[in-house]
């Protein structure tokens, strides 16, 4: 599939260069790819990164842990609680901290209804990227209660700042948890809907059977993670190989695909916001009584030493390699983005392919340039 | 009324002017109906501010292309990018000249068409005028001087050409069926034999169709203009009242694709099942109908009944890939048609057509 010549039939034929955003509908924000193009075949492509550099890992050696907290809900601001969650994972193992039982399961919650969400939007989005617009709208319906639900704990809808080091800021509010159980109640119903719509129509099985295909090995030495990983039949999720919170507690599935296509990792995420359903009602039946913060000095200061903490997040691990010299402030806090390494594999899949291809497989990888560019 | 010439010449220019009139109303209204209709089928609403409920709106649309500024890219091709616009939105209002809305009717005394003219090649005036719009997409599209038009132009140019061959060839089953050309004689052939081309013909009337649908490069085929690849294809670089022609070209098309699919397969502005329900059409409630707001009214039930589809396309299906939608119309439609054409053609030998 690497082979530059085997796709060009006429090896005097003039590439065109074309320059796929910065600005263009499909990139979802500001990714550009430098696309070499034989016809409508890609000889090659090249994703130009950095338009939405903002320096967050250089923000956070000026910032307290948990002032630190804020700036990673703009990093994959789809998937706000996981970034969350990771952050103070790290510190909290670092510091030796025990969160109550009663904050765990409300992050888990948090967390699961955030992949739920993320995974809406690449579904959203991918539909709308493959051509069908309909989706975009009866996915964003789902969304908006996710959405509603995370402001009624929180306040805020997307950059949800939810968590803090040693547990959760606010418990519960009244009543909330008998709303969330209503809402992932009915939520599978409804993937059953979008799934009438798409996972046997002929079209988008074309679209997307065979397009953008990686072998297992080659996505493990990319370093893929998260549904493009899984897709491709490597069964590895944090939460089972590494289990956080209460994970261990609680039965869930890794659905896995076969071919490494993107219609097997359609099939992955469709699957996971079932399981993520499944998380949340199984959190919501155990959720213990009890403190939601644990006992934490006033200034975080954890002692001297390193830690590189991960949680699976929506779009796969999401890593923090924390290094601290005994402040307030951490001396070094590295992201590791799952976007990112995503990404690199792009070229490679996308090789040979058509333009329209591209576009899916942009699609299929579920980026978020905010945690590419940090 | 005395001098003849008055009937020569005024006649046919009121009835430019009326026509015109209507498709490009007509044209503006479907882009209005389809916002409205995709809104309702997405759990929207849809345009609702200006005018009661939104009514107002196409006339805001084209108010607004009009005073926008119209953008000439200092890299296009000045000449030929302001010749695309032309070339698209000519031949889709010049085909209706020849599309019939109903039967002669009696106005001051003197007999008066529902129709410009009654070519007796009609059908073949209307494939023929049609197809020139290629040319105003491509040239627009390498005018523009930008890859994403060029790329749009050249997908464009593939797909009209190649779906115009099974629809032509669908076209020709329903000339076998009715023995003309003239549009208003295949129309009066499936009102003498009492039954519309649709049911013998359904395999060409879905080919065409689909045909059309990928003629107007409307959803699943849009390809020319996939906004998530090209971002708007061949017209990426125009704007203002150049983009309002290619805009209203698109819309003036699908018109243009459904009257003839009306005219062809679905007996024009014959009222549905003579047959079994010709006692009630007879009846006093429709009787007192003008004739020609009964015919016209037929022709605009089964024209609009065809445009939902395409809208109600547009909202459900993805987009096909460029080199599927080339197999499908190569390897699928043109060897379909082809056998269809045979077998309607043994048909109509054995049966015998409208005659």
């Amino acid at each position: 599939m690497g082979d530059i010549e085997a796709v060009k039939p006429f090896p005097d034929s003039e590439e065109m260069e074309i320059s796929f955003g910065p600005q263009h509908p499909a990139t979802h924000g500001v990714l550009r790819v430098m696309v070499k193009l034989d016809g409508e075949r890609i000889v090659d492509a090249k994703p130009i990164i950095g338009y939405l550099h903002r320096g967050t890992e250089k923000i956070f050696e000026r910032e307290t842990y948990n002032g630190a907290i804020p700036h990673t809900d703009r990093m994959d601001y789809t998937a706000a609680a996981t970034n969350n969650q990771g952050l103070v994972g790290a510190v909290e193992r670092m510091m030796g901290i025990t969160v109550p039982p009663r904050a765990s399961y409300i992050r888990m919650i948090l967390a699961e209804l955030q992949r739920i969400a993320s995974h809406i939007i690449w579904l959203g989005t991918h539909a709308l990227d493959i051509g069908a617009q309909s989706p975009f709208f009866y996915t964003f319906e789902e969304r908006e209660k996710i959405l509603d639900l995370y402001e009624e704990y929180c306040g805020a809808r997307l950059t949800l700042n939810a968590m803090r080091v040693g547990g959760q800021p606010y418990d519960l509010p009244e009543g909330w948890a008998a709303r969330c159980k209503t809402f992932v109640d009915q939520f599978p119903a409804r993937i059953a809907e979008w799934e009438r719509l798409l996972t046997t129509n002929r079209i988008w099985k074309l679209r997307t059977v065979g397009v953008g295909v990686i072998s297992a090995e080659s996505a493990i030495e990319w370093g893929l993670t998260g549904p493009p990983l899984r897709g491709s039949g490597v069964n590895w999720d944090i939460r089972k190989v590494f289990p956080y919170d209460h994970y261990d507690e609680v039965e869930f599935e890794i659905p896995i695909g076969a071919h490494g296509d993107t219609y097997d990792r359609y099939l992955v995420r469709m699957e996971e916001m079932r399981q993520s359903v499944r998380i949340v009602q199984q959190c919501l039946a155990r959720l213990p009584e009890g403190p939601v913060m644990a006992k934490v000095p006033k200034v975080i200061k954890p002692p001297k030493g390193e830690i590189y903490f991960s949680v699976e997040g929506p779009k796969g691990e999401l890593g923090y390699y924390v290094v601290s010299d005994g402040g307030a402030n951490p001396y070094r806090l590295h992201v590791r983005p799952s976007c990112f390494i995503n990404l690199q594999a792009l070229p490679e899949m996308v090789r040979g392919q058509l333009v329209a291809d591209l576009i899916a497989v942009i699609g299929t990888l579920d980026i978020v340039l905010g945690e590419i560019d940090r | 009324m005395a001098n003849p010439w008055v009937l020569f010449l005024l006649v046919p220019l009121v009835k430019i002017v009326v026509i015109l009139g209507v498709v490009i109303l007509l044209a503006a209204y479907l882009s209005f109906f389809e916002r409205k209709i995709l809104a309702y089928m997405q759990i929207r609403i849809g345009p609702n501010r200006v005018g009661p409920r939104g009514w107002l709106q196409p006339i805001a649309d084209a108010l607004k292309l009009f005073v926008k500024e119209d953008i000439l890219p200092s890299r296009a091709e000045k000449f030929v990018y302001m010749l695309g616009p032309v070339l698209v939105t000519a031949p889709a209002l010049v085909v209706f000249s020849v599309i019939p809305f109903g039967t002669g009717f009696k106005l001051f005394g003197a007999e008066v068409t529902p129709y410009l003219t009654d070519v007796n090649i009609g059908i073949l005036f209307i494939l023929g005028v049609s197809s020139v719009g290629v040319y105003g997409i491509i040239l627009g599209g390498w005018a523009s001087n930008n890859k994403f038009s060029l790329m749009g132009g050249l997908r464009s140019a593939a797909q009209l050409v190649s779906y115009e061959v099974p629809m032509g060839l669908s076209v020709v089953t329903v000339l076998l069926m009715a023995s003309s050309l003239s549009l208003v004689k295949i129309v009066e052939a499936q009102r003498n034999s009492g039954v519309w081309f649709v049911f013998p013909g359904f395999i060409a009337f879905f080919i065409y169709f689909v045909c059309g649908v990928a003629e107007t490069n409307r959803n699943p085929f849009d390809l020319p203009e996939a906004e998530s690849e090209l971002v708007a294809g061949f017209h990426t670089e125009y704007s203002g009242m150049k983009f309002a022609f290619y805009f209203l070209a698109e819309y003036a098309n699908m018109v243009v694709i459904s009257s003839i699919a009306t005219v062809l397969f679905l007996g024009g502005w014959l009222p549905p099942f003579p047959n079994w329900l010709a006692g009630v059409w007879a009846a006093p409630v429709f009787t007192w109908i003008p004739t020609v707001i009964w015919n016209a009214g037929w022709f605009l039930v089964k024209m609009f009944a065809f445009l939902f589809v395409y809208i109600w396309f547009r909202g459900t299906f993805p987009r096909y890939r460029f080199d599927q939608l080339m197999a499908l119309g190569w390897k699928v439609f043109i060897p379909v048609s082809l056998v269809n054409l045979m077998a309607v053609a043994f048909g109509v030998l054995l049966i015998g057509g409208s005659r």
